[in-house]
């Protein structure tokens, strides 16, 4: 489904991104590792379109990314959520969520200011989605609460909703349980598994939280000052002395 | 409810409630019977005062649609409406247009402007964008003066007000007054309908988030430019509006001054909501000749404190102090279940 190809990302002098490369299948839940500065967000930014490669390709379902708008990639069904929240904090959690739908509604300036039948009936059904999304998330209660202000492990559930109803086929999640405790992260591992299978999402996370990648993902893709350090399954990738170094460091 | 089930409950979230939407219709419904009721009940010149309300209101429910909710700057909107101003009063003189249908004209004329200018100013933002926006403002004088065989030069236009029509009975004060609340109410029901939409949901998120806003699909540079171009038809319609009341236009009633008052308006009577314009609108409308009244030597200066006044007792805006004030009220009057 995605293949990433030797791709280059410098800033100035540092160089994020130094030729990675790595495979995601359809269906996969594929974890992202590595210490903090490897990169692992430039690769989402990446794959989002946020930022440009220097060299390299991408290809989503055999598509060049790379050569796609930055606002095309949501109707290619990849939607995303952002380490440090990236809600509109003026919007109420439902309107979050619905921005998540923008790519599926038709409404121009002049028929929404119209309000053409055609419109209302598109905003009923997406408003209506919502609701289910935001029900499934155990969000109902505070759909009408501007989403700042709310627990982070809520606000990281917005997100998560306003991306689901985008109908995504790739999931990229940037730290989603950092902020929450023992508890909470267990729960969003069983929620996440099964929003999965209903939704045959293809999945890549990011996350610190050893626990959660390992127990979650099915294959660890490890990175360190740029470079992928390790690829394969957790048990693999948790023993591999590369990745134990990176972070433990060496002795000196 | 058991102690240990508070402890593992989050937070208790402060919901905003908000207020009961028959109340909303039944205020509307009560504001536009008032606005009807109005004219029957006020001299000639109060009648035009509040005629120039609406003028204004609907020009800040345009620029309220760029600044409160796509959270672009514009320091020239004054050069929208006049525009419309314009445009009506050069088919009024020239082709002897029936009046209602200078309406749409300006109105496209001041859009399709907003169009051209708002390519190249979207790319701007902030500080350059304002500037942008204020060098159209202190452009278009001259230039007005400069077409003089079109727009009459330094000496403007002059033209026949709408008539009132026999079977209405109303005064011509009555009738543009009843013209006008019916542009209003429209332009009010059009952005209404856009800002409940996905095309409202889109400016705003552009305004909250532009990196957030745009992984969601969100096309920022034709919502940036279509915000600003709807904003300019809203001004230029406001405009045309302004001729059929007036029925005069000349160069110095759309110096930079009328841009600066319409954005000071429309942050006094509040960013991004809806009733802001109309607050705004009285702001627009009567602030500046009461300043005059209090001190004829400096105007400026009872305008200036006014605007700090009201921004520091009501950082939202009167917009935001009134529903403050409501919402106090309706906690005092006991909820039903």
């Amino acid at each position: 489904m995605l293949e990433v190809h030797d791709l280059t990302v410098r800033f100035g002098g540092i160089t994020a991104l130094d030729g990675v490369g790595f495979e995601v299948a359809a269906g996969e839940m594929v974890g992202l590792i590595g210490p903090n500065g490897a990169g692992k967000t430039t690769l989402f930014n990446c794959l989002t379109r946020r930022y440009d490669a220097d060299s390299g390709t991408i290809a989503y379902e055999g598509r060049d990314l790379t050569a796609v708008a930055p606002y095309a990639i949501a109707p290619l069904g990849i939607a995303r959520t952002f380490q440090n929240l990236g809600l509109f904090p003026r919007l109420s959690v439902r309107d979050n969520v619905l921005v998540g739908a923008h790519h599926r509604g038709r409404a121009g300036f002049l028929s929404a200011g119209l309000r053409l039948p055609g419109v209302r009936r598109e905003e009923r059904e997406l408003r209506a989605d919502a609701d289910a999304v935001l029900e499934r998330l155990g969000l109902t209660e505070v759909a009408g609460h501007p989403a700042t202000g709310l627990p982070f492990g809520t606000l990281k559930r917005v997100e998560l909703a306003r991306a689901l109803i985008g109908r995504p086929r790739l999931l990229l999640l940037d730290e989603p349980v950092n902020g929450l405790n023992a508890a909470e992260v267990e729960e969003f591992a069983g929620t996440l598994g099964a929003i999965r299978s209903e939704h045959d999402l293809t999945v890549i996370v990011v996350e610190h939280h050893m626990g959660f990648v390992m127990g979650i993902c099915e294959r660890i893709v490890c990175l360190d000052f740029g470079r992928k350090i390790a690829e394969g399954p957790p048990e693999e990738v948790q023993r591999d002395p590369a990745v134990i170094e990176a972070y433990l460091g060496t002795a000196a | 409810m058991s102690a240990t089930k508070v402890v593992t409950e989050p937070a208790p979230v402060r919901e905003r409630r908000p207020p009961d939407p028959r109340w909303r219709w039944a205020g509307l419904a009560l504001l536009l019977a008032a606005a009807v009721y109005a004219p029957f009940q006020l001299v000639p010149f109060h009648v035009f005062q509040l005629t120039m309300v609406l003028v204004y209101a609907v020009a800040l429910l345009g620029l309220n649609l760029l600044v409160g909710h796509a959270g672009q700057i514009s320091l020239g909107h004054g050069a929208f409406f006049a525009v419309g101003a314009y445009s009506g009063a050069i088919l009024l003189d020239r082709w002897d247009l029936p009046y209602p249908l200078t309406l749409p004209v300006a109105a496209g004329v001041a859009f399709v402007l907003g169009l051209a200018l708002g390519v190249p100013a979207m790319r701007l933002r902030g500080l350059y964008l304002a500037l942008v926006t204020l060098a159209i403002a202190i452009f278009l004088v001259p230039l007005l003066k400069r077409f003089e065989a079109v727009t009459g030069g330094s000496m403007g236009l002059t033209l026949a007000k709408p008539a009132p029509p026999g079977w209405s009975g109303l005064a011509e004060d009555q009738w543009l007054y009843f013209l006008t609340l019916i542009v209003t109410v429209a332009a009010f029901l059009l952005a209404a309908g856009l800002l409940r939409s996905r095309v409202g949901r889109a400016l705003h998120a552009l305004r909250d988030n532009e990196t957030a806003a745009e992984v969601m699909g969100v096309r920022l540079s034709f919502y940036k430019t279509l915000a600003f171009a709807w904003s300019a038809m809203f001004a230029g319609a406001a405009g045309c509006v302004y001729t059929w009341v007036i029925g005069f236009v000349s160069p110095d009633s759309f110096t930079v001054n009328l841009s600066i008052t319409l954005l000071a308006g429309l942050v006094v009577g509040g960013l991004g909501s809806l009733s802001g314009p109309v607050l705004g609108g009285l702001f627009v409308m009567f602030v500046p000749s009461i300043s005059q009244d209090v001190n004829d030597a400096a105007p400026g200066v009872i305008f200036g404190l006014l605007i700090i006044v009201v921004m520091y007792v009501a950082p939202t805006g009167l917009a935001g102090l009134a529903a403050r004030l409501a919402g106090r009220l309706v906690k005092k009057i006991p909820r039903k279940e």
